[in-house]
């Protein structure tokens, strides 16, 4: 189910959080009424680390990550790069990248599957995050822009795009990430999705602005409604079981 | 789905636009920079907050204008396109919008409301254009425009007034000057014209006014004028002084045919010409002719004024005489295109045909033996002139016995008596100045009216500046030009102009022809 929320005043969710079906980073805000919120979302299932990167709190945009591991870009600083690596489960590995394209939260769009990537990014980036995240990577556009982290939230149930896309692109992007897709807006009419909203496999977070029929269309593209924890972790048992038999 | 771009050769993918959901209503709609349908969006941003919905605007009843603070009226009609500009400069804020559109929406005249619906389109949001129209509503309410309110409180209020006058006994200058007003239209701007005792008086709204018409005037008479004024209100905060303007201007009291005796200065200051002179022609200035040497000379307006010289004998005092025997003339001369010669004829008066005279005159070109002539009778007239008994007392053989003017054409004209003429003339709207008495003989002006309209016929010289219109009754009378052998004098009809009648069914142009001279 999908929460409204607000961060200092401000509806932008997606820049000053980050959400993954492992672990979810928050920034260290002004009131604690953004970590309260998380904290009765997420309470027990996934920890919630505070955290920084680079002394800025815009740690949404700036860091790139699913559930098998955390890419931070050369600004974060080695006592924050040694608060995440004791904060975040073991099984997450936290790499931090050179890379010239900084803000890598607006240049990689992810899930635990694939990533798509910014058209300029290094090879060597390219070839690490495929190592880290364990994801297929694809250099793509999205309507137009090349900064696919800000204009698309992914996530493995489904993944919402700027407006603008067409059909055909929508089709395309569809069959490389193997998800449905919907062109959609968040935070009233705002395009830039992924910095209006957080999203993992069970719960999403928007900004307050956010319409009945944005968080309707967000709700049902990333199958909220049906989505308890418990029931992706019983799915996750079951096919662990099967497999260890 | 994909198609080949056949202008650059690249292979483009062809580009569907999908649709999005309304963010607010959830109606999808196709993408747009605010990515919220039409109407959301008009309920979410009003363009027109902001802009002057009502406003008042004065009218003036009177002349039908509105007003354009701080001082200007500007006419316009009920609905017109002038109108519709004026309301729209008279919005404020209206340059942060784009205007796209303006109309005028349909009100009842009287209710005093004018509705203008206005089309505008702003930026709104991310950069969406967003278009709307809405309705001004603007309040008439009715104020007198200043000219106007003055004009109410006193309608005889005058600015400037010229008085004109001249100090003569008879009103043919001034006849002269109302036909030639009207042919220029000189006094279009007065207010009103009174006509005075010697004089008549214009008054006019705006001392530009005055000044030109003064300006004209100088131009075909010479006048001599000096300007008075009085004080009428003064505003002391911004020192402003309101001002009644006087012109007083005299207009030279030597009229044709006025037989003048020169002082000796002037005289000898015009290379002596004779003392006694003839005026011939008075326009912007004054031609004097010497009968007995045909000499001319011309005196314009500031030389005149200087000595101020009146004349001895004037065309009230002129006798007819007969003349007997013109003998054949000794000189001639052609002086200001007219031309004269000098021969001997003798004449007696109407009135004592038994005493005989025989004199010198300039109109040998035109006597014959047998004609009327009309003249000065100096031998038996008591002239009270104090040039002329100077002149008299100083010349050793005496003054001549008569001077003759011109040919006198009553017996043709007994002919014609009671017939219309061929033309008629055009007054201005004058008054007459009924405080001062009936001084004003209608008669005698009747017959002063018919002595200009004889002088126009005979001199083709002065119908120059004038229009003559053709006489509706008039018609032309065959038998009485085949059987004359000199008829009197008329004005060619190729002078007359056709008046011009504008009616419904048809339309008579002015014909115009060329005038002579």
């Amino acid at each position: 189910m999908a929460t409204r929320l607000q961060f200092e005043n401000n509806c932008e969710v997606g820049v000053f959080s980050k959400l993954t079906n492992a672990y979810c980073l928050v920034a260290i805000g002004g009131s604690e009424n953004f970590y309260s919120a998380f904290e009765s979302e997420l309470a027990d299932v996934i920890p919630i680390v505070k955290t920084s990167i680079g002394g800025t709190r815009i740690i949404g945009r700036l860091c790139a990550g699913n559930k098998n591991g955390l890419l931070v870009p050369h600004t974060t600083t080695d006592q924050e790069l040694q608060h995440l690596r004791n904060s975040l489960p073991d099984q997450v590995v936290v790499q931090r990248i050179e890379e010239r394209l900084s803000a890598l939260g607006n240049c990689i769009a992810c899930n635990d599957h694939v990533a798509l990537a910014h058209t300029d990014l290094d090879k060597e980036t390219e070839e690490i995050i495929a190592d880290v995240l364990g994801v297929e990577v694809f250099r793509q556009t999205i309507a137009g822009n090349i900064l696919v982290g800000s204009y698309c939230a992914l996530s493995n149930r489904g993944g919402i795009v700027h407006p603008h896309t067409s059909v055909e692109d929508l089709d395309e992007l569809s069959t490389l990430l193997q998800v449905p897709l919907v062109a959609g807006t968040v935070n009233r009419g705002s395009e830039v999705i992924a910095a209006g909203m957080t999203v993992n496999d069970w719960t999403a977070f928007c900004g307050s602005d956010t319409t009945a029929t944005e968080l309707s269309v967000i709700d049902s593209i990333f199958k909220l409604r049906e989505a308890q924890p418990s029931s992706i972790v019983d799915e996750m048992r079951k096919s662990l079981i099967d497999t260890y038999v | 789905m994909s198609a080949m771009d056949q202008d650059t050769g690249m292979f483009k993918v062809q580009q569907t636009i999908g649709s999005v959901l309304c963010c607010k209503c959830g109606v999808p709609m196709p993408p747009n920079a605010a990515n919220m349908c039409v109407n959301c969006l008009r309920s979410e941003v009003d363009i027109t907050e902001g802009l002057q919905k009502s406003i008042q605007i004065f009218y003036c009843p009177e002349c039908g204008c509105y007003l354009q603070p701080p001082k200007t009226w500007i006419k316009a009609q009920w609905e017109s396109k002038e109108l519709l500009t004026f309301c729209i400069k008279r919005l404020k804020n209206l340059n942060k919008v784009k205007l796209k559109n303006a109309e005028f929406v349909w009100t009842e005249p009287h209710s005093k409301r004018i509705k203008v619906k206005l089309t505008v389109q702003a930026e709104v949001l991310n950069g969406a254009v967003l278009e709307q129209s809405y309705p001004v509503e603007y309040t008439v309410r009715d104020n007198l425009c200043e000219s106007c309110s003055r004009f109410q409180a006193n309608p005889d209020q005058w600015v400037a007034s010229v008085q004109l006058r001249q100090h003569v006994s008879h009103r043919r200058t001034f006849f002269y000057l109302e036909q030639l007003i009207l042919r220029h239209d000189a006094a279009s701007r007065a207010i009103r014209i009174q006509q005075v005792d010697q004089g008549i008086d214009f008054f006019f709204g705006n001392k530009s006014h005055a000044n030109s018409f003064i300006e004209f005037l100088r131009k075909v008479v010479p006048i001599e004028y000096r300007q008075d004024q009085q004080l009428v209100s003064h505003d002391v905060k911004s020192s402003l002084y309101n001002y009644k303007y006087t012109y007083s201007v005299k207009i030279c009291p030597i009229c044709r045919e006025d037989l003048i005796c020169l002082p000796s200065k002037v005289a000898s200051g015009l290379g002596n010409l004779g003392p006694l002179v003839v005026c011939t022609k008075v326009s912007d200035n004054i031609t004097i002719l010497d009968p007995r040497t045909l000499r001319c000379a011309f005196l314009d307006a500031r030389q005149y004024f200087r000595s101020g010289f009146r004349s001895a004998l004037t065309s009230r005092q002129l006798v007819k005489y007969f003349v007997f025997d013109v003998e054949a003339p000794v000189g001639e001369a052609t002086v200001g295109g007219q031309k004269y010669a000098l021969s001997y004829v003798q004449i007696a008066r109407e009135s004592d045909i038994g005493k005989m005279f025989y004199v010198q005159t300039h109109l040998g070109h035109i006597l014959k033996s047998g004609d009327q002539a009309l003249g000065y009778d100096i031998y038996s007239a008591n002239v009270n002139d104090d040039e002329m008994e100077k002149y008299r007392l100083s010349v050793k053989n005496g003054l001549p016995e008569a001077i003759l003017i011109k040919k006198c054409y009553d017996e043709q004209r007994e002919r014609k008596k009671g017939k219309p003429r061929a033309f008629t003339t055009k007054k201005l709207p004058m008054e007459m100045d009924e405080s001062r008495g009936a001084r004003v003989d209608p008669e005698k002006m009747e017959n002063e009216y018919e002595e200009f309209l004889r002088d126009l016929e005979e001199n083709p010289e002065l119908r120059f500046n004038i229009s003559l219109y053709k006489n509706k009754d008039y018609q032309e009378s065959e038998t009485a030009s085949m059987t004359d052998g000199e008829g009197a004098p008329t004005v060619p009809i190729e002078e007359l102009l056709a008046e011009l009648e504008l009616s419904e069914e048809e339309e008579e142009g002015n014909d115009e022809e060329d005038m002579d001279e």
